[in-house]
């Protein structure tokens, strides 16, 4: 096992899926003889050559149609959009094709790709490079989206949504990038994806999160437990659709009390179908209201702004102890 | 440095065999098999004539909305008939006579048109992409498609369709550009029809041609009259050749004309003149394919009236048939089908929803 960043760990998943199936094939912004604006595709290029290695011309809607071509012939392109906030360009290629060909073939074809992109803020990037919005494509039928919170599950996801026979997207927290190591493990490793994690074991109340936000949600929980003897449960989406509801409807059943976490926009979020999933499974198990902890419905402001924007550890554990307090 | 004309590595041509009247340029003429030749006028002729039996099930009620093709049967064969089966063809939704041409069956087409997912379907033998409504997105799956076969050292092409109005979207754009930075084996064809529902085609650029707009991503481009079937098959021919010799993409304009409606629900009395389609019946690809191919002896006035009856009784036999089949389709489970490779759970939940809501109802 080598300690790694989540840079590094996504970059050993492409390395170790381009030798393994030479389907797998890698194209983007960059990609190539730069190694990504992130280096995740870094040394690619180097070991697997131009044709599987693509630097494509500057066009998003190109880069994902032009995956999908591929995918339908059999290949498993993996594209780059270089930040989520380009991907809109693509979106039509992705709502109106990617996720509807097999449907629209009866099953004759299908599309097995993956678009990568990093996503949220916490970097202090100009406009455009800061958003979170899977909720626009966990809203999308035909789609999977996949958010992975740390350097091992990043691989090991990232290894599954490559050989998913249906189109993956990848949504990859930049802040997250290189922001600590993780011990993860030379031979292949695969998490299912539609499955989410018990992040902390705790009976009091469930936190529920995802991306990189699990981590200040993670350490409000720690803080909590210390200051106030609190043992909160902290479940990891991984996966924001298709939303797996068994893990945190079986805690919530168990603590009364629930606290979602995300960075993205409030309404409509991921966190509004997962409070919805438990008022619908759950509700005479719930001791109070249900708590959001969420960016606000706002164009994420420039980064002087950028973390009284984003919800951190103390307005987590305010949230926390208000629903404790109920 | 003194201004000076920059030499550019192409020029257009326009290309043209078959005449209005059907006399053929003995010098431009291709050597197409007799056989070949007649393929051709019966699947234009059942293009045609099946189109017309769409709109009158549409205009009955039996059907839904769709997009005639009456006027638009040479580009389509002509240019298709130049691929192998192993090839791929990329529509758009103005295709039919294609799409019949590689192995789709009418059955489908109704279907599809009569509200019924079936309709999409494809045989698992059949190198076809479903028909693309978002106009001009299809041009980078045949991108893409392409890309792969030269990257799995397959002599394949992609073939794609799509109208003047697609020349405007973006999308066209970027796979044009991609198909020239990859020399991608894919041939555009453009089936200039001047109108994109109720916009003419000198809306949609100041370009002189739209054949023009490949040059500028270094992809060889030529104009030809697209209601001649002998042009539209030359031009596809070489294109396919280059295409599978290494030599990458090619754009075909067609000029063609959209005779009939944009689809059932357009009414083209409110923005263009009976005159300019008067026009255009004059020059109708059916009438002087006919015309050349009776003038080399290839067929007569009665053998034309015998094929008629036989594409009668065929699509007669088609629609029977489906209207047959629609009385055991229509379970509306089978909407949960399809999309995704398995199931996930929510998803077998909300058909479990359903199948309760079709179980009360039948009580």
């Amino acid at each position: 096992m080598a300690k790694m960043t989540m840079v590094q760990a996504i970059n050993l998943a492409l390395h170790q899926e381009m030798e393994r199936d030479d389907n797998v094939v890698v194209l983007g912004e960059d990609v190539g003889w730069d190694g990504g604006v992130f280096r995740v595709t870094d040394g690619l290029i180097e070991k697997f050559g131009e044709q599987r290695v693509i630097d494509t011309p500057l066009a998003e809607s190109g880069i994902v149609g032009f995956s999908i071509g591929m995918a339908l012939y059999g290949l498993k392109p993996v594209c780059e959009i270089q930040f989520s906030g380009f991907s809109y360009f693509a979106f039509h290629q992705l709502e109106s094709h990617a996720a509807r060909l097999r449907w629209r073939s009866g099953g004759r074809h299908h599309v097995p790709m993956v678009m990568r992109a990093p996503y949220g803020g916490g970097v202090r990037a100009l406009e455009h490079h800061s958003e979170s919005r899977e909720a626009v494509y966990a809203h999308t039928p035909g789609l999977k989206m996949v958010i992975p919170s740390s350097p091992r599950n990043a691989r090991a996801l990232l290894v599954s949504a490559i050989r998913d026979p249906d189109p993956v997207v990848f949504f990859e927290p930049k802040a997250v990038y290189r922001a600590f190591r993780e011990e993860v493990p030379e031979e292949e490793e695969t998490l299912p994806i539609g499955r989410s994690q018990i992040a902390r074991e705790g009976k009091d109340v469930t936190l529920i999160a995802y991306g990189a936000i699990l981590h200040e949600t993670l350490e409000a929980a720690s803080t909590l437990q210390k200051e106030d003897g609190i043992e909160a449960e902290v479940i990891d989406l991984l996966t924001v659709s298709p939303l797996d509801d068994t893990l945190f409807t079986e805690s919530a059943r168990k603590t009364g009390r629930v606290v979602v976490v995300h960075e993205a926009p409030r309404s409509f979020g991921a966190g509004a179908e997962v409070v919805s999933r438990l008022v619908e499974k759950s509700f005479l198990y719930l001791e109070a209201p249900i708590r959001r902890v969420t960016g606000f419905d706002l164009i994420i402001p420039l980064f002087q702004r950028e973390k009284a924007y984003l919800p951190g550890v103390k307005r987590i554990m305010r949230a926390i102890r208000e629903t404790l307090e109920f | 440095m003194p201004r000076k004309e920059i030499d550019l590595p192409y020029r257009l041509e326009y290309l043209s065999i078959l005449d209005e009247n059907g006399e053929v340029d003995k010098n431009l003429e291709p050597n197409i098999p007799d056989e070949l030749l007649l393929k051709l006028h019966r699947a234009m002729l059942l293009g045609r004539r099946f189109d017309e039996r769409l709109l009158q099930l549409q205009r009955q009620g039996r059907m839904g909305t769709f997009a005639p093709i009456t006027g638009q049967e040479a580009a389509q064969i002509g240019a298709i008939a130049t691929l192998d089966s192993s090839d791929w063809l990329v529509p758009a939704f103005r295709e039919m006579a294609a799409e019949l041409w590689r192995g789709k069956k009418m059955q489908n087409v109704i279907l599809l048109y009569a509200g019924y997912d079936e309709g999409g379907e494809i045989a698992p033998d059949l190198n076809n992409l479903p028909v693309a409504i978002p106009v001009g997105s299809q041009t980078l799956h045949a991108v893409g498609l392409s890309y792969a076969m030269k990257y799995r050292e397959k002599k394949q092409v992609a073939m794609v369709f799509f109208g003047d109005g697609a020349t405007s979207e973006g999308d066209f754009h970027e796979a044009l550009n991609f198909a020239g930075v990859f020399q991608t084996p894919t041939i555009f064809v453009c089936q200039n029809n001047h109108w994109a529902i109720s916009v003419p085609r000198s809306r949609q650029t100041r370009s002189k041609t739209l054949a023009q707009k490949a040059l500028a991503y270094g992809v060889p481009g030529i104009q030809v009259d697209g209601n001649d079937v002998l042009a539209v098959y030359s031009a596809a021919k070489e294109a396919v050749e280059r295409a599978r010799s290494g030599e990458g993409p090619t754009m075909i304009e067609c000029i063609t004309y959209r005779m009939s409606v944009h689809t059932t629900a357009d009414d083209p009395k409110r923005y263009r003149k009976e005159e300019e389609v008067e026009e255009w019946v004059n020059r109708d690809p059916l009438i002087r394919f006919q015309t050349y191919l009776k003038n080399k002896g290839l067929i007569s006035d009665d053998q034309i009236d015998t094929l008629e009856e036989e594409i009668k009784a065929e699509i007669k036999a088609a629609v029977d048939q489906t209207e047959k089949r629609m009385e055991e389709l229509g379970d509306p489970l089978a909407m949960f089908e399809h999309l995704f490779a398995e199931l996930p759970p929510y998803l077998q939940e909300q058909r479990q929803e359903l199948k309760l809501e079709l179980q009360e109802a039948d009580q």
